[in-house]
């Protein structure tokens, strides 16, 4: 997940990137993909390293950087929950569960909390529609959901992830 | 001895995965079951071998999706095939100690006949698989995914070899137009035809593509068999190549399906190690590799020339054909592209004969459809039956009908580019030809039932926002129109239509079928106008009487408690973010419809089935 | 190889590899376009240049179909013309209606588009994109997203012809967005200010910044003229209101540039209505004979009214025919005292090459010198 706030972005890890493309023609997601694998979000020094190193225009990355839903320009919250809006997860439910999160945190898809801690995300189905509702927080997959046990498995996730820290 | 014989194939594990009274235990790796923790599960299986000292004599194996997701984590125990459904790591102990080393199936792991209620023993006996035919999903839940050698067991790379050795490349594709296969993609168009067109461009390159960006919501099919059999897609591609005289391939697969990915780089690299892919293939003199290319996130890059476009790196929007992909494609050459399915089915038709696959199925429907079946039905999952089964079979003996006693109100083929289908269309076969002349598609497999609760005009608000948000914008019937058109649904469903919007729907409906650049928006109207042909009534209800009848449009029902019903528990009063429900402890409550948001949540919370909708 | 066609009936032959537009082209038939112009590369967007061919599915883009032996195509077909009035409906319920104000009345393809097809702008409760008009602070393009109609002409104008590649689509779908750069301002994006975005706009999304309010189509006079900035020969039109240049703008019959403009061309005109610009030759007072009469009779004028012309040094603004005149002498002059290799010429990259030439004949066979050289070299 994204870094702090305010750090300096460190360019050179993208070496690596532009070395492993270097003879692919048509690398521009990849090697993008691999940068927000890197930094947890696209930002723009980075945008523009990948226009020079291509020789492409700057204008081009950022078409297709947000032309994608995959990518983000800005820096997310510590913890990515994705509910699957996905047509089985759809009519088993995920209004309610997104009507839950919004309340609980008071944020809509596509935001984070002010706290930085939760970002929301829609996805149109992660393929697990025989567990629907699906979410998916972080890496963990969690299905047949109800609104009392998301808020439960998120609210866990966040604090045993403080404590941690 | 054949070509393949040279090679340095693990003959150990063939001889293994072949013997019948081999002892083993298949854990269900797939997606869906990874995510009820069947990696635990596995590794619980392994302690209590290694505890007993069986690990040399019982494999546990990893394996790729059985389709019957519900049931999952699934563990199958074999020779014997005992089917284990919902299983945890704390049921490794029961599994090891009174099956493997008693001898006894472990009664309450086994799966329960819905309609009977009686333990069912094994795999095939179980009711989701009587109607199944599992051409394309045969080595699923069989072989390990990520072991070449468990492949080649069941034939694999054979096809292969004998394509290479014994037949030129008119041949397969005279093959393959032989057994009819209809591209599994959606379309349906005659997948040896669109061979031939890319072997007749006189142009090289030339690029085999596998479309493995399976982006409608509902649907999992590929990555069922890119996780489960991804050599099958491996080989099919190859095959492929040398039909069209291509060297390069490029699997395009959504970045959503990283098990896929994985598992599909497992499949390259042990392939091209064999031998059977990359330079000089099988000592033949010809030479074909791929490179997985992940999607990035937009459902348009299914779209075969927005997904050529996505692998150039651009964005993924669509070009208009002509000129057709087979002429100028990736890069402006002769491209072909599949579905996953598609390709899969290739090695089986070579190896088996274009007359065995056209034995299956229909006459203008060879084969089997695979099926990802969700929504208000029994038992989800993913289904491979054979082409002309109706959707009454699958719904009601492979599903096993709709939960609670619901009523079935319609099924959806084909995605937010699909249709609606009725309950007086349950008997329609299930093949290209007859889905498309009821009013819906076969589309790449999603199959949604939709029962009493679903309110059929949300169902099409419901893709048609998924169209606008997946539009790429390029042309203004589809980024204005799927615009246009939810405002209108958007209305209706708020309480708010007005007379002439279903005329004003059908109008930009027609726009949109005929002016969009590529398919999706030329289908997109498609799932709206299909609950508009078989459930005007239920649009008319909301313009004209402001009422819900599946009770479902927030903006048009009110949720009240049923005095006689509710017991006073106070649980729903605590629960509700609006504070809308009051009530005295053991007293019925009242909801305050002014405040009540109408969330549901207290509907959610209620053991009593207190709280009624109007 | 030519194929044979029928469009509307009528027997068309058209070179292999061509379009069934460029085919139509061929036999006078019009089809309406709105994303394409014959300088780019088509890209079937906008859908207006829809016709209907014999066994297709549906209605195909006249712009990048290619032509077939013995395809029939009908241009006017009902599946077209609905589909054109579609599409245009549908542009105008995301357009403003705001013809009455817009700089491109009378020259707006969409608006001729819509009368051609009697489409009226939509009353509709839906959303219209709200975009800032003109938010970035360049001095020439001004720019309004909400009139933009995403056709992509300025994208690829500005790809292909100037190879700057400023602008680029950014998202997707409805909320796709016309940005420079990565949303930058456009001379942060690499941006030379050419205009040739605004000489594609088909609408008036992108427009000439400093000729806002100025004068609409209609109320100016279009007068074609050559650049007088270099030797390239660039024509375009002078669009004069009231006997000023309010705009100039590029033609697409210019023989030479085409649609083409540099920044200074296409918005380096202000210096013709500069109070500052000598319009008159000015000569040195001790140069001059009957200087006091001639001022006084109005003829010539003391270009500084506060130095008198008894300074023998004030310069004096006077004729043609007296300035070249006392040029003519003193080069006479200092051929006879020091020369011919007393000169040395410098020609200008402003003149054509017809005056360079003339001036290099001036140089060898007036002046007798081969010191001749250009100011490009400097």
């Amino acid at each position: 997940m994204g870094t702090a706030n305010n750090t300096a972005v460190d360019v050179s890890l993208m070496d690596q990137v532009f070395e492993k493309y270097r003879e692919q023609q048509g690398a521009l997601i990849p090697i993008l993909q691999k940068a927000q694998g890197i930094y947890g979000y696209l930002p723009p020094e980075i945008l523009q390293l990948v226009a020079s190193r291509l020789g492409v225009a700057l204008g081009k990355v950022y078409g297709v950087a947000t032309f994608y839903s995959q990518f983000y320009l800005e820096q997310r919250g510590k913890h990515m929950l994705r509910l699957c809006d996905g047509t089985a997860c759809h009519v088993r439910g995920t209004t309610r569960l997104m009507t839950a999160i919004e309340e609980e945190y008071g944020i809509r898809p596509g935001e984070t909390t002010e706290d930085g801690e939760l970002s929301l995300e829609v996805v149109y189905c992660l393929g697990s529609c025989a567990l629907a509702p699906v979410a998916v927080l972080d890496e963990q997959v969690m299905g047949r959901l109800r609104p009392e046990t998301l808020l439960q498995q998120v609210s866990n996730h966040i604090s045993s992830q403080q404590v941690m820290a | 001895m054949g070509l393949r014989d040279q090679l340095a194939i693990p003959r150990d594990v063939i001889a293994t995965v072949k013997n019948p009274e081999h002892r083993w235990m298949a854990v269900c790796r797939g997606t869906g079951c990874s995510s009820s923790a069947s990696a635990e599960v596995r590794q619980a299986l392994c302690d209590e071998l290694d505890a007993r000292g069986l690990s040399d004599e019982v494999e546990i194996r990893r394996t790729g999706c059985f389709g019957f997701c519900e049931a999952g984590p699934i563990v199958v125990v074999h020779p014997e095939e005992t089917f284990y459904t919902h299983v945890t790591p704390g049921d490794a102990e029961a599994i090891i100690e009174e099956h493997v080393v008693g001898g006894k199936p472990v009664e309450g792991l086994l799966y329960r006949d819905i309609a009977t209620d009686t333990a069912v023993e094994r795999w095939h006996e179980i009711g989701f698989y009587g109607k199944q035919q599992r051409i394309l999903l045969s080595n699923c839940g069989i072989i390990d995914p990520e072991n070449i050698g468990h492949y080649l067991a069941f034939d694999g790379y054979s096809a292969l070899e004998k394509v290479l050795t014994e037949m030129t490349a008119e041949e397969v594709i005279e093959e393959v137009i032989d057994s009819g296969l209809r591209g599994r993609g959606g379309a349906g168009f005659p997948a040896g035809l669109k061979w031939r067109f890319a072997r007749q461009t006189q142009s090289w390159p030339k690029y085999v593509i596998c479309n493995a960006d399976e982006g409608d919501p509902g649907a999992f099919m590929d990555r069922s068999v890119l996780e489960g059999d991804p050599h099958s897609v491996v080989e099919g591609m190859i095959i492929a190549g040398y039909a069209i005289g291509a060297q390069d391939g490029y699997i395009y697969c959504r970045a959503e399906y990283p098990l896929a990915i994985r598992r599909l780089e497992i499949a390259l690299e042990q392939a091209r190690e064999l031998g059977v892919l990359g330079e000089n293939i099988l000592g033949s003199g010809f030479s074909f590799d791929i490179i997985v290319k992940e999607g990035a996130g937009a459902f348009v890059c299914g779209e075969e020339t927005a997904l050529m476009a996505s692998i150039q790196g651009e964005r993924g929007q669509p070009w208009p054909r002509p000129p057709y992909p087979a002429v100028a494609g990736l890069w402006g050459q002769p491209s072909n592209v599949n579905n996953v399915k598609s390709y899969a089915y290739t090695p089986r038709i070579i190896i088996k004969g274009a007359d065995w696959f056209k034995s299956v199925g229909t006459e203008e429907s060879p084969g089997t459809a695979v099926f990802a079946l969700t929504g208000m039905v029994n038992c989800t999952g993913l289904i491979e039956v054979a082409m002309g089964i109706t959707l009454r079979e699958i719904i009601y003996e492979v599903g096993g009908g709709i939960p609670m006693g619901r009523e079935f109100k319609a099924v959806q083929t084909g995605g937010p580019l699909g249709g609606c289908l009725p309950k007086e269309h349950l008997d329609t076969p299930v093949d290209f030809d007859s889905l498309v002349a009821a009013g819906s598609v076969m589309g790449s497999g999603g199959m949604i039932v939709a029962d009493e609760t679903t309110c059929m005009v949300e169902f099409a608000q419901y893709f048609m926002q998924f169209v606008c948000d997946e539009s790429c914008g390029k042309c203004p019937p589809c980024r204005i129109g799927s615009t246009r058109m939810l405002e209108v649904l958007q209305r209706i469903t708020d309480g708010e239509g007005e007379e002439g919007d279903l005329d004003e729907i059908r109008r930009i409906a027609r726009g949109m079928e005929q002016g969009s650049l590529c398919a999706l928006g030329q289908l997109a109207p498609a799932p709206v106008m299909s609950t508009l042909l078989h459930f005007e009534d239920e649009y008319k209800a909301h313009i004209e009487e402001g009422c819900c009848p599946a009770g479902s449009c927030r903006a048009l029902i009110t949720y009240e408690i049923d005095p006689d019903l509710c017991t006073g528990c106070m649980l729903c009063a605590r629960k509700c973010p609006s504070e809308a429900i009051s009530g005295e402890k053991r007293e019925p409550h009242v909801i305050d419809t002014d405040l009540c948001e109408r969330c549901g949540l207290c509907k959610e919370v209620c053991r009593f089935d207190a709280i009624v909708v109007n | 190889m030519n194929v044979t066609l029928t469009i509307n009936g009528k027997e068309v032959v058209a070179p292999e590899g061509s379009t069934i537009l460029e085919a139509a082209g061929l036999a006078d038939i019009k089809i309406p376009t709105l994303c394409h112009h014959p300088d780019l590369t088509n890209v079937g967007a906008c859908r207006m240049c829809v016709v209907s061919v014999e066994k297709a599915r549906t209605v195909q883009t006249a712009c990048t179909t290619p032509v077939a032996e013995g395809m029939v195509v009908n241009t006017e077909s009902e599946a077209a013309r609905e589909t054109r009035k579609f599409v245009l409906e549908m542009l105008l319920t995301d357009h403003p209606n705001e013809c009455m104000t817009c700089e491109v009345n009378g020259e707006c393809q969409l608006q001729d588009l819509a009368y051609d097809y009697g489409v009226t702008w939509p009353e509709h409760s839906g959303v219209l994109h709200a975009y800032d008009i003109d938010p970035d602070p360049n001095p020439f393009v001004f720019i309004d997203r909400n009139k933009c109609i995403v056709c992509g002409r300025c994208v690829r104008a500005c790809g292909e012809i100037q190879n700057r590649d400023v602008w680029t689509f950014a998202q997707r779908g409805f909320k796709t967005r016309l940005v420079a750069g990565a949303d930058q301002f456009m001379l942060d994006a690499n941006c030379e200010s050419c205009g040739q975005c605004v000489a594609y706009c088909p609408v008036g999304a992108l427009f000439d910044k400093m000729s806002l309010g100025l004068g609409r189509p209609n109320q100016v006079t279009k007068v074609r003229t050559t650049c007088s900035y270099c030797g390239v020969g660039c024509t375009f039109d002078l669009n004069v209101r009231d006997g000023k240049i309010v705009r100039v703008s590029s033609a697409e019959d210019s023989a030479v540039n085409g649609l083409s403009l540099c920044v200074k061309g296409r918005y380096g005109y202000d210096y013709v209505h500069h109070p500052d610009r000598l319009t008159r030759p000015l000569v040195r007072a001790k140069w001059l004979a009957n200087v006091e009469s001639k001022v006084e009779t109005g003829q010539w004028r003391a270009y500084d009214p506060d130095r008198p012309i008894s300074d023998s040094e004030s310069l004096v603004e006077t004729d043609w025919d007296t300035a070249l005149d006392v040029v003519a002498s003193k080069f006479t002059e200092v051929k006879e005292t020091y020369g011919n290799d007393a000169f040395a010429v410098l020609a200008s990259a402003k003149c054509t090459n017809e005056e360079n030439y003339l001036f290099n004949k001036f140089t060898r066979q007036v002046l007798g010198t081969n010191t001749i050289d250009h100011c490009a070299r400097l």
